[in-house]
């Protein structure tokens, strides 16, 4: 690391914050040193677990034989959950999940027994050997089934809106109507799902866990070994990946582990093969997006109904939030006058649905955005005219009397500022003539269609469960002037530990290099929040910000009453703290203050301000924020197979002032690709027993090197958050998700140049997909 | 007893079952954790190293990499790419560099993969990373890295791996070929050559013959297979190779796809650029043209384009030879024109003009198993269809030629109405399968649009989504 160049003024505008400075683990990633739970080594006779997986959906378990288990080499254990004589909860919402099938079996793949061996392979291959007796009954697999058969969360839909949208539509003008069904996405983090427990004095267990969520672990585990919280201490060093899969479906390892643990004495992992963990664990929900919309000869909307049908899996877990921020996002960037969303939360005998990047928010957004194309298409017109034309009112302007700056929910939208920066996107990407262009070229081609679309993306910031925007941190400087910095957040890749490092080092006006990351640990940090919503570094760059401004408080303190000068007065920065007419490096200040015996560690803590959401009435300020973007994809598309390129993809995104651009453009590229990769080729199949087909990655195909853009030009929008997040940033972990959207509706575009009809394309756009789409304007007629 | 170098220094294993893969012996046996786990089945990468043997340097995914097939290599891993005083490889930097890691754990592999493209000194990206799935960077900066160390120099301790190799002296794995004549009731045989194999496996019919192991590295780490008798191929130098002749081109069955990339670039473009798309460099690497054939799996992409070639295949048992063409050696599924204890010796193809058209339709571009595989030998003299050998894949229980199809082409003029009147042909020869990958009605739509397409291609209309510039 090299020092800053140009030492600020004063402490609080530090250039550490905003460099493109790399990963804090890069050198240890390229190198093979950086550790992930089964990296770990464990002490000598550590054990393994396997769990045996329904192979039915829906039905009894009638007997589980385990003794050919126990007789298969280098086993130590085979336990259901009668043999176990407890069967502890793994459910981080409705107390809904067993660790084991408690004789109701809720789909394939659940987990029915455990197994525990010498090793990953014994345990796996021993669990291959029981005798599992089942009763099958009738499963639920469809939003169809579930409708039919009344199988639901919640006692009926959730509905949010405002005005009357029915009445608007019979008196618009213009009116469509459609179905969208979009396809769930599996998250595919390279790291499967890992813990390890091992037990320790008095009954106590460490548990390693590659999860978004430690505190849950804790409470979880705590709560399966009838012990308090503070007999378990969670440590997370770092994810290979997690994009929401690692929130809450590690629970059930980190028990297991920690159940056999404290039963064995000995140590304990547990991690899932790829097909295991594509079987047990949930996924993105899959939704069903009915609309009626009423609109203007200019495509403005009047009225607007949705309908959204989540199917949620056999289990709550974090269903509701997600299915409601879909609904919090059926807006997108657009003022709807007269709107109802309504959400149906199904019940299926399908793996439990869950947290999965955006959390609900893509799909609501990619039903609005269908809309906008459907509409434009329906009046002939260039779907970016009709998306400006219902933007929301930018923040800069007046509000017209046709536009607003309310949400379907009740928040007012104060910071938009969509219509400057999709101007600036269509400028730089040349929008306009390369829709010339495409159109030249489709009028010349009969097979190879080209497509265009820009999208664009208003993301909510906060957890809508309002208590979980809290954090914690906990800073040390010590007496030589290095500083051990930790928080509440996990890394799973997102470079969060650099990017609050960065903060950390800004405060102090040190190079980042006198910065120790260390893991999340819930015995340094309580009561944390998942690492989840984007909020990462909001909230834990905040609370570190707290602790390091009450160290440096106190050092400011302590040097200046030394030197009769104002603390006030005292200068942080380059290195050095400058006091009076002295100048002291830090660690000349930081031993200083240890012989004055002043504290030098403390603890931070950040609530986010001004939010309140009333979930049942759907209305209030669920959001601190909005997170701004606009994506132009283009595309090439065989009209005689239905396989496509993505030729050209121009991203421009609002981080806010970036507290690092390389590590923020590195989330818009990887989320543009996943997002585009959730609507094009992920696609999961289920059969008609209920058996996921599509469980590893020969069958499930996520973008590959080739399948990013030809051409890929991402820049950050650069305008300081209007709100006073850390140093005026924004989050940046899910809404560059969505810009994927433009992928899947240039892909639309290209199958509109086929024929008259609209393509009402469905999710994820596969080759099969578009092929049938080709074939369904082509028979239409026209509009 | 397996001998290999490992980062540079010799290794000895003393005590392996013939299926322990490479990756569980690194990884539990060697404490080396940085090659990761995160498929077990060859489709992600991230257990990637580099081997380097007198065929140069080549990525492999050491998931489904059985011990055996490593013995005489020099193997690198993550841990040895750096120099022994610290520097980071080229590779390694430019991804520091240029962000190429967020969570890091395909990292490993990327880094392996790239340096073992740059050893070789490949510099289509796309094709060389194609086997390795990040989800986090969305790749462009992972591109970007390896564009910047396009014209770095190959350090010297990657140079010196290989130049155990171009020397004839032998390093410590070459010392091994008593124990490729093992006896047979060792864990496992190593024949040295095709008449080794052939005298073995003739006793032992019910054996399990190991090739690259892409397939049957799964029986064992997905199905928990027990493979009874193992030939590991590799020893096979005679097996291995590709004899263009004036009237033939030759495949040895241990050939490699990527061996035979370079020689269908020169005389089949069209089943060369759809090699690129089989598997992935690492699956390439080891895959065989013989066990591709072999197993007789009814969506492997190289018989269709051998089937249209017209290819002959060479089996034998013991010392009796025989021929057939390619397509009478698929039955039905699973079900092969194989004796017990018969292999796959070679298969050859005629020397022709060039006319072959090779669609391959998946999913995903690169690494995808076809949902559909057409190939089309098609000659037209004088505006009309001369001859006609078509085949698919994905289409049947086995690789299979489109004869009716065929039929309804030849002797016609190679005109949008003989296409028009062929395609209902299609329904003569194919009643394709619904599966996960695509339903019935879209193969055999599609398998009718790829003659549509060789038509078009034909006629000069852009037909080919990969060759459209942004």
């Amino acid at each position: 690391m090299t020092a800053d160049p140009t030492p600020p003024r004063d402490g609080t505008a530090a250039p550490t914050v905003g460099r493109p400075l790399p990963h804090d683990a890069a050198r240890l990633h390229v190198t093979g040193q950086a550790p992930y739970v089964d990296d770990i080594p464990l002490p000598a006779g550590a054990l393994h677990l396997a769990f045996g997986l329904s192979e039915i959906a829906a039905g009894r378990l009638v007997s589980a034989d385990l003794d050919a288990v126990r007789a298969a080499p280098g086993v130590v254990g085979a336990w259901s959950a009668a043999d176990l004589g407890v069967n502890p909860d793994c459910s981080p919402s409705a107390h809904d999940e067993p660790l084991l099938s408690d004789g109701t079996i809720h789909y394939v793949g659940q987990p029915l027994f455990l197994v525990a061996a010498e090793s990953h392979v014994a345990a796996r291959a021993a669990a291959r050997r029981a005798k599992v007796t089942t009763e099958a009954t009738t499963a639920i697999l469809t939003i169809d089934d579930a409708l039919a058969a009344g199988s639901r969360f919640e006692d009926g839909p959730r509905i949010y809106g405002r005005g009357d949208p029915e009445a608007a539509i019979a008196v618009a003008s213009h009116r469509v109507s459609g179905r969208m069904e979009v396809g769930g996405q599996e998250h595919f983090y390279l790291e499967g799902q890992a813990a390890a427990a091992l037990p320790q004095e008095g009954g106590d267990m460490i548990v390693y866990a590659s999860t978004q969520h430690p505190t849950e672990i804790q409470h979880k585990v705590a709560d399966a070994l009838g012990r308090p919280m503070h007999a378990v201490r969670v440590e997370t060093r770092r994810m290979g990946g997690g994009f929401g899969g690692k929130e809450s479906q590690g629970n059930a390892l980190a028990i297991a582990c920690a159940l056999v643990a404290a039963r064995t004495g000995r140590a304990v992992k547990m991690r899932y093969d790829r097909d295991d963990d594509m079987v047990i664990t949930g996924k993105r929900h899959d939704f069903r997006i009915d609309y009626d919309v009423g609109f203007d000869a200019d495509g403005r909307i009047a009225g607007i109904a949705f309908t959204q049908y989540a199917r949620c899996g056999w289990a709550q877990d974090l269903s509701l939030p997600v299915a409601d921020r879909a609904m919090l996002h059926a807006d997108n960037a657009y003022w709807l006058p007269a709107v109802r969303i309504t959400s149906h939360r199904l019940r299926t005998n399908t793996q439990s649905a869950t947290a999965f990047r955006g959390f609900g928010g893509p799909q609501g957004m990619v039903g609005i955005e269908r809309v906008m194309d459907h509409i434009a298409h329906a009046l002939g017109r260039d779907p970016l005219a009709v998306r400006r034309a219902n933007y929301y009112a930018e923040a800069t302007a007046p509000a017209a009397p046709r536009t607003g700056r309310v949400t379907p929910y009740g928040q007012e939208v104060t910071d938009f500022c969509l219509h400057d920066l999709t101007g600036r996107l269509a400028r730089s990407c040349d929008y306009d003539t390369r829709r010339a262009a495409v159109a030249t070229w489709n009028a010349r081609e009969p097979v190879l269609k080209r497509g265009i679309a820009l999208t664009p993306v208003k993301f909510g910031i906060s957890f809508t469960l309002t208590h979980l925007n809290q954090a914690g941190a906990l800073v040390h400087v010590y007496q030589d002037g290095s500083i051990a910095m930790n928080h509440g957040g996990t890394e799973m890749g997102q470079g969060l530990f650099q990017k609050v490092a960065q903060v950390a080092a800004a405060r102090f006006g040190v190079d980042v290099g006198a910065v120790k990351i260390t893991a999340t640990d819930t015995a340094k940090v309580p009561n944390t929040s998942a690492t989840a919503a984007s909020s990462g570094s909001d909230l834990n760059g905040m609370a570190v910000q707290a602790a390091c401004d009450a160290i440096r408080d106190r050092m400011a303190v302590q040097l200046a009453e030394v030197r009769q000068a104002d603390p006030a007065s005292v200068v942080f920065a380059g290195g050095q703290v400058r006091v009076g007419g002295d100048m002291l490096t830090f660690a000349e200040a930081a031993a200083e203050c240890y012989f004055a015996r002043v504290s030098l560690s403390a603890t931070g803590f950040y609530r986010t301000p001004d939010i309140s959401w009333d979930r049942i009435k759907g209305h209030g300020r669920p959001f601190y924020y909005f997170a701004y973007g606009a994506a132009c994809t283009e595309v090439v598309l065989d009209t005689l197979t239905g396989e496509n390129r993505i030729l050209r993809t121009d991203i421009l995104h609002d981080a806010g002032a970036s507290l690092n651009p390389a590590l923020d453009i590195g989330q818009i590229e990887g989320g543009f690709v996943q997002g585009a990769g959730w609507l094009t080729m992920e696609e999961l199949v289920w059969d008609d027993a209920g058996r996921l087909r599509t469980h590893a990655p020969a069958t499930y195909k996520i973008p590959a090197m080739g399948d990013r853009p030809r051409v890929f030009n991402v820049a950050l929008y650069d305008v300081p958050n209007r709100e006073a997040t850390v140093y005026r940033s924004k989050a940046v972990g899910e809404p560059p998700f969505m810009h994927g959207i433009s992928a899947f509706l240039a892909l639309s575009d290209a199958v509109a140049a086929c024929g008259p009809g609209y393509p009402a394309l469905d999710a994820p756009a596969t080759p099969e997909r578009l092929l049938a789409a080709v074939a369904r304007v082509r028979a239409e007629a026209a509009p | 007893m397996i001998r290999f170098i490992l980062n540079g220094d010799g290794v000895q294993v003393a005590q392996a079952a013939p299926t322990d893969t490479l990756l569980d012996w690194l990884r539990d046996r060697r404490g080396l954790t940085g090659t990761k786990e995160a498929c077990r089945e060859g489709d992600c990468g991230a257990c990637t190293v580099m081997v380097t043997d007198a065929h140069g340097s080549r990525a492999l995914n050491a998931c489904i990499l059985f011990l055996p097939q490593v013995d005489g290599t020099a193997i690198r891993t993550v841990e040895g790419l750096a120099a022994p005083d610290g520097t980071l490889h080229p590779v390694q930097q430019a991804m520091v560099d240029r962000h190429g890691a967020q969570c890091g754990f395909c990292t490993p592999g990327f880094v392996v993969s790239m340096a073992a493209a740059h050893a070789e000194g490949m510099t289509d990206h796309d094709t060389a990373l194609a086997g390795n799935l990040c989800r986090c960077t969305g790749y462009a900066p992972i591109h970007r890295a390896a564009e910047d160390t396009a014209a770095a120099a190959i350090p010297a301790h990657i140079l010196a791996d290989r130049a155990m190799f171009d020397r004839d002296a032998s390093p410590a794995g070459q010392g091994a070929a008593e124990d490729r004549t093992a006896p047979p009731d060792a864990a496992f045989f190593r024949p040295d050559s095709a008449d080794a194999l052939a005298a073995w496996y003739s006793a032992h019919p019910d054996a399990t013959l190991v090739a690259g192991a892409t397939d049957v590295g799964l029986w064992v780490t997905k199905q928990f297979r027990d493979l009874g008798p193992v030939a590991f191929l590799n020893g096979c130098a005679d097996l291995r190779g590709v004899t263009v002749t004036l009237d033939s081109i030759r495949i040895g069955a241990m050939t490699t796809l990527s061996d035979l990339l370079p020689v269908m670039d020169d005389h089949h473009p069209s089943f060369a650029a759809m090699i690129r798309r089989y598997g992935s460099v690492q699956v390439r690497n080891a895959a065989t043209v013989g066990g591709n054939i072999a197993n007789g799996s009814p969506i492997g992409d190289s018989p269709p384009a051998l089937i249209a070639l017209g290819a002959t295949l060479h089996l034998r048992r013991g010392d009796t030879r025989r021929t057939l063409p390619l397509e009478d050696f698929f039955i039905a599924y699973g079900k092969q024109d194989r004796a017990p204890g018969e292999f796959v010796e070679a298969v050859t193809i005629p020397r022709q003009p060039d006319r072959l058209r090779c669609y391959k339709i998946s999913k995903r571009v690169d690494q995808d198993i076809s949902a559909v595989c057409g190939c089309f030998n098609i000659t037209v003299t004088d505006g009309a269809v001369a001859s006609a050998r078509i085949a698919f894949g994905g289409m049947a229980g086995i690789p299979k030629r489109a004869a009716a199809v065929e039929a309804a082409l030849v002797g016609k003029p190679w005109t949008a109405a003989t296409v028009t009147a062929a395609i209902p042909a299609f329904a003569q020869d194919f009643q394709p399968l619904s599966d996960m990958r695509a339903s019935a009605d879209y193969r055999l739509t599609v398998a009718q649009n790829l003659l549509w397409r060789a038509f078009h291609a034909d006629h000069g209309s852009a037909t080919d989504v990969l060759e459209v510039a942004p």
